[in-house]
């Protein structure tokens, strides 16, 4: 029970709403470490969590036509100071279903945590997928995540992946999503990441545009400050006829911070077409001088506009 | 009262002189206005003023109610409560109106941003949630930076060009903002190349190439303007004899 009250209140750190575990209209899911310690489903969702010797594997199913009204909550995290999480996720949203899932993944006192997430979606015809992960990582830097996605989308489908880490330092981060995208479907898939101490950021997000008329865009925005370093690869490939893809990539780098932007287009049909736009730099000065015109600090400023680049 | 008095400024940019030896003097709660074509110096005058980053002047004092701020940073001038509405205002991905204009208030309450935003004729539920980025129009833009700057209720506010990029039948209602900003105890330093726009002011001075050629009431000044300065051979990268010329013509003034 003290376990239970412990992820909750890292959860609330994190931002997110802990009444929402009481309502009996909203399904959710509670892990620490390996152990299932929560957990609610409503009707038409299939949620099957399997603990293993280091985490969790689950088997998600939103059946057939079903639309779950409100979105889905999940909580992962690792609250000792040392410890690792293995999260295996397999996921179908068969078609015409409607889901929305909000993850929040909390470790606040990692001095020498892993989590390693690996995901398998596939994403039916004429339906619709939207996961939002939201990390909460403590002060010290010690936390390894390892995010690992392949999604399938089938034909007038919508998928939209959001991850977001923006409290407390990274530590090491690395994420690879990969994703399919059939006829008339549409992809948006968007990372936020502010790092600073000696925080270690690689992304590489990639949309496959392999259908007729499908949509893919890919946005990242991340700030290094320090000595982080990133580095963002985002990539579409468009092979089918009327494919539309963007990637957009702005990165905002401070004091001795490196970081790295590889956008990655290719485009195979000629009825095809990708764009993209990248850039890294400092915080615009213009940008700076207006809000110090207003009366604020320099490195007041500068975070007032990296903090709604990464909003 | 003066509130602003500028002693002999200069700023070179880039081996050009952009301001020589300027000066000026302006009053407590009036209008000021500086009135030039374009390429006269007065956005750089705005921004030395304002203590923009690479806008030092290399000459001269700059006093800000008595108080001698020429070597001041930016922030310090602005917590003194001198601002500036930039001509073309940056934007930002992610900000909101409502917390755009916050920044420079001292108490962030809803309700002095609604009215900020009334004020420059923007209906607050249309634009409190909106971003300050590329999806503004530039007529949105510049009346977001007048509710900031109506908002921050600044001592004296800097308005570069705030006319500009707007339509003629919105001009009287940008004249109207800025009376309001000196009813509501502000001191403007209005910015313009246009005559009709300057006559809102008190007092008018002419700049070109740098130095204030001439002063006085905004009709006359206006007239001046419009009459012996357009079209000007000296207004984009003067010759240098033209420029001498000015020199002696702005001596015998």
């Amino acid at each position: 029970m003290q376990g239970y009250k412990n992820m909750l209140d890292a959860y609330t750190q994190a931002g997110g709403t802990p009444e929402i575990f009481k309502d009996s209209n909203i399904a959710h899911l509670v892990v620490h470490k390996n152990k299932v310690i929560g957990s609610h489903l409503v009707k038409g969702l299939i949620l099957e969590p399997q603990e293993t010797a280091n985490g969790v594997d689950i088997k998600l199913t939103v059946e057939k036509g079903i639309k779950i009204e409100n979105p889905v909550h999940l909580c992962f995290g690792v609250l000792p100071k040392e410890g690792i999480q293995e999260i295996n996720i397999k996921a179908k949203i068969e078609d015409g279903a409607e889901i929305k899932m909000l993850a929040h993944c909390v470790f606040p006192n990692a001095i020498k945590v892993v989590h390693k997430m690996s995901a398998d979606i596939e994403v039916g015809n004429n339906a619709f997928f939207e996961y939002t992960e939201v990390h909460f990582h403590g002060s010290t830097g010690g936390a390894e995540v390892i995010a690992k996605a392949k999604m399938r989308v089938g034909k007038n489908s919508r998928l939209i992946t959001n991850f977001s880490l923006l409290k407390g330092r990274v530590g090491i981060l690395e994420i690879d999503y990969d994703s399919e995208i059939q006829d008339n479907s549409i992809l948006e898939m968007t990372a936020k990441v502010y790092g600073y101490g000696d925080d270690k950021i690689k992304i590489r997000e990639t949309g496959r545009l392999i259908g007729k008329s499908s949509r893919g865009l890919i946005k990242s925005r991340v700030a290094v400050k320090e000595n982080a370093q990133s580095e963002v690869i985002s990539e579409i490939n468009a092979t089918a006829p009327e494919a539309r893809g963007h990637v957009d990539c702005i990165e905002v780098v401070q004091g001795n911070a490196l970081a790295r932007a590889i956008p990655i287009v290719n485009v195979t049909n000629e009825f095809a077409q990708v764009t993209h736009e990248a850039a890294i730099g400092r915080v615009d000065k213009k940008q700076i001088e207006t809000l110090m015109a207003r009366g604020l600090e320099q490195e007041e400023a500068i975070d007032l506009v990296i903090r709604g680049m990464l909003r | 009262m003066e509130i602003l008095k500028i002693e002999k400024i200069s700023l070179n940019l880039e081996g050009r002189q952009i301001l020589k030896d300027l000066s000026l003097s302006v009053e407590a709660n009036t209008i000021h206005s500086i009135l030039g074509a374009n390429a006269a110096g007065k956005s750089s005058l705005a921004y030395v003023l304002m203590g923009c980053f690479d806008y030092i002047s290399g000459r001269g004092r700059i006093y800000f109610m008595g108080e001698d701020i020429t070597t001041y940073p930016l922030s310090k001038r602005a917590k003194m409560g001198l601002t500036l509405a930039w001509q073309e205002p940056a934007r930002f991905e992610g900000l909101t109106v409502k917390d755009y204009i916050a920044v420079g208030m001292k108490k962030k309450e809803e309700v002095l941003i609604e009215e900020s935003l009334r004020y420059v004729l923007l209906e607050p539920k249309d634009y409190l949630e909106r971003v300050v980025d590329k999806t503004l129009s530039g007529g949105e833009r510049k009346r977001i930076e007048l509710a900031a700057v109506f908002a921050m209720k600044p001592k004296l506010a800097i308005l570069d060009e705030p006319d500009s990029g707007i339509d003629i039948l919105a001009l009287d209602k940008i004249v109207n903002i800025i009376k309001e900003l000196k009813k509501q105890g502000n001191t403007v330093l209005l910015i313009t190349h246009r005559d009709e726009v300057s006559e809102v002011a008190d007092k008018t001075s002419l700049m070109c190439s740098g130095f204030i050629v001439k002063e006085g009431k905004p009709k006359e000044v206006g007239k001046y303007f419009k009459e012996k300065c357009v079209p000007c051979p000296t207004r984009i990268f003067p010759a240098e004899e033209e420029k001498e010329k000015l020199e002696d013509q702005n001596a015998r003034l």
